[in-house]
């Protein structure tokens, strides 16, 4: 390998290459897309609940864009099951970061963060706090 | 136009002016191929810049003291060395300095499309236009109810020009076409289609951005009733971009932005205009950035416009036919041959052109990805983004090797 690169790392290359919970759920509590214009990133992620109406049971994610975008939703999917709304709401850049375990350089922050956003809103507009049809990293 | 054997350019003595191309990062010198967003600024044109606040700054226009009259008529003797660059023989009447070549555009959208267009009236863009135009022409038509139509691009990425002559009708009230393409490189034959539109009665406006920096242009060849460019994009300041109009239409015109300078007499209750092109500008106006200007177009046609274009059109062959060589790069636009620019837009089948632009970070080479402001040309292309080198008068053919070396590392990384 050439001198590789400190933002490619293995493991974000990995997502990238075989994504985890890639797909849409058959039947999901609520589903949300959202974009990165400047990247041309697009994400879906469709999140199940436990009967609970709280608890996370399962994420899919889909769509294409940069390996730093897709790699994040990947990762993202995983690390939300068993986790709450209230959890998933109270996540913000920093654990995005922490979670991809590389620094991202400030052009690529917002390829990162769109899973995660798109979450949120998701699961605002499920509460009936938000109302929008797509997400964008540029709002 | 485009001559080749014009004699090679001096590079080494051409990279000692520019400073900035010494930087290293990670003790990595920098590759700079990204200047179809901006070129870097060589020593004539900083030092013209910093002698003028060191010894000659003032307002111009209104000053009685010699300070102020010698900042005039440095400030006005630009438009002049604007004008004979380009080819404009009515002089400084007819070159109005703004703020870049958005600026330009929305300068004559607002002036004389708000005024001149309404439903039926049709406005002529090719589908290759920056947002620049595109995004100004499709919202003044919006306001007035005229009609957008786009020249299609063939799957070389050059103008239809049967579709030209289609789109072009006598219900056409301005053309408004991309000189040479920031996203494919395509040199369109903008003397045609300015002949087109002006026999069916239509002005024609000229984006020159990324021609007026590599190539010699006349304006009064291309017979453009509009034409604009940008100062950063030629080896000169950012802050300051050009309108070329025909002097009878700017005469014609009504202002765009309304302040001091610009003015002949005012009363409380009405105002008459100075004379071009004051008229168009108004308020303190980028006065170092025009002797920035000025010593960027002393600097270019010293080393000779001709060899500036053929330095550039060899380099993006080069680049072209190493791209290709890869095998699994996907290049965008015409050919290299005298309808192709100096820049080189592309994709590697495997890696999203933002991650390949961040490996290329890795490698110090600067390069674009993204939409590069044209995005409804991207979504023709099937693409989010891509990736684009461009070149200028100091880059080597070893640099396109570096950018090369590092393609090679993002495909592996990427495997
Ligand atoms: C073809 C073209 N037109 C217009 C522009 C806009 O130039 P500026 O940003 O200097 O207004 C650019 C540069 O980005 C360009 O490449």
């Amino acid at each position: 390998m050439g001198m590789g690169s400190d933002m490619y790392r293995q493991q974000i290359l990995d997502h990238y290459k075989s994504p985890r919970n890639y797909g849409e759920l058959e039947d999901p509590t609520f589903t949300h897309v959202g974009e990165n214009p400047m990247c041309g990133d697009e994400i879906q992620m469709d999140v199940k609940l436990e009967d609970d109406e709280e608890t996370i049971k399962h994420v899919a994610f889909s769509g294409d864009g940069c390996a730093i975008s897709q790699a994040s939703a990947s990762m993202l999917s995983g690390k939300l099951a068993g986790k709450t709304i209230d959890e998933l709401l109270e996540m913000d850049r920093d654990d995005i970061v922490d979670m991809l375990g590389v620094e991202i350089s400030p052009m690529r922050i917002k390829c990162a963060v769109l899973a995660e956003k798109v979450a949120q809103d998701g699961a605002k507009i499920y509460r009936g706090e938000l109302d929008k049809s797509k997400t964008s990293t540029e709002d | 136009m485009s001559q080749r054997n014009v004699g090679t350019l001096d590079i080494e003595r051409i990279r000692s002016d520019f400073p900035i191309l010494e930087r290293e990062f990670d003790d990595q010198q920098v590759v700079y191929l990204d200047n179809a967003a901006t070129t870097q600024t060589p020593d004539p044109v900083i030092d013209a810049m910093s002698d003028y606040y060191r010894y000659t700054n003032s307002n111009v226009h209104r000053g009685i003291h010699h300070l102020s009259q010698e900042a005039s008529e440095a400030y006005e003797r630009a438009h002049d060395r604007v004008a004979e660059f380009i080819g404009a023989s009515g002089g400084r009447e007819e070159v109005i300095f703004t703020k870049n070549t958005t600026e330009s555009e929305n300068l004559v959208a607002y002036s004389w499309g708000l005024n001149e267009l309404g439903p039926g009236d049709e406005v002529v863009l090719t589908e290759m236009e920056h947002h620049a135009s595109l995004v100004t022409w499709q919202q003044i038509a919006h306001e007035t109810g005229a009609e957008v139509k786009y020249i299609q691009i063939d799957e070389d990425g050059r103008l239809d020009m049967d579709h030209a002559r289609e789109c072009i009708t006598d219900d056409t009230a301005i053309l408004s076409a991309v000189h040479v393409s920031n996203t494919l490189g395509t040199v369109n034959p903008v003397a045609k289609l300015t002949e087109i539109a002006h026999k069916h009665g239509a002005l024609s406006f000229i984006d020159g951005a990324q021609a007026v920096p590599n190539r010699p242009v006349d304006v009064e060849e291309i017979d453009a009733d509009f034409y604009a460019f940008s100062g950063h994009k030629m080896a000169g300041p950012t802050g300051i971009g050009v309108l070329y109009g025909k002097k009878q239409l700017l005469e014609e015109m009504e202002p765009y932005l309304y302040g001091g300078g610009m003015i002949r007499k005012v009363t409380f209750e009405d105002s008459t205009w100075a004379d071009l092109p004051w008229k168009f500008e108004p308020g303190t106006p980028p006065i170092a950035e025009a002797v920035g200007l000025e010593a960027a177009i002393d600097y270019l046609e010293e080393i000779g416009m001709e060899r500036v274009q053929a330095h550039e059109e060899e380099l993006a062959e080069y680049a072209y036919e190493q791209l290709k060589a890869e095998g699994d790069v996907e290049i965008y636009g015409p050919e290299p041959g005298p309808d192709r620019s100096g820049l080189v837009g592309f994709n590697l089948e495997s890696v999203h052109a933002h991650d390949l632009a961040s490996i290329m970070n890795d490698h110090t080479v600067a390069v674009r990805a993204g939409d590069h402001c044209t995005q409804p040309l991207h979504d023709k292309l099937g693409v989010a983004a891509s990736a684009r080198a461009s070149f200028y008068v100091y880059n080597t053919r070893e640099e396109i090797d570096k950018l090369i070396d590092a393609i090679d590392d993002a495909r592996q990384l990427f495997a």
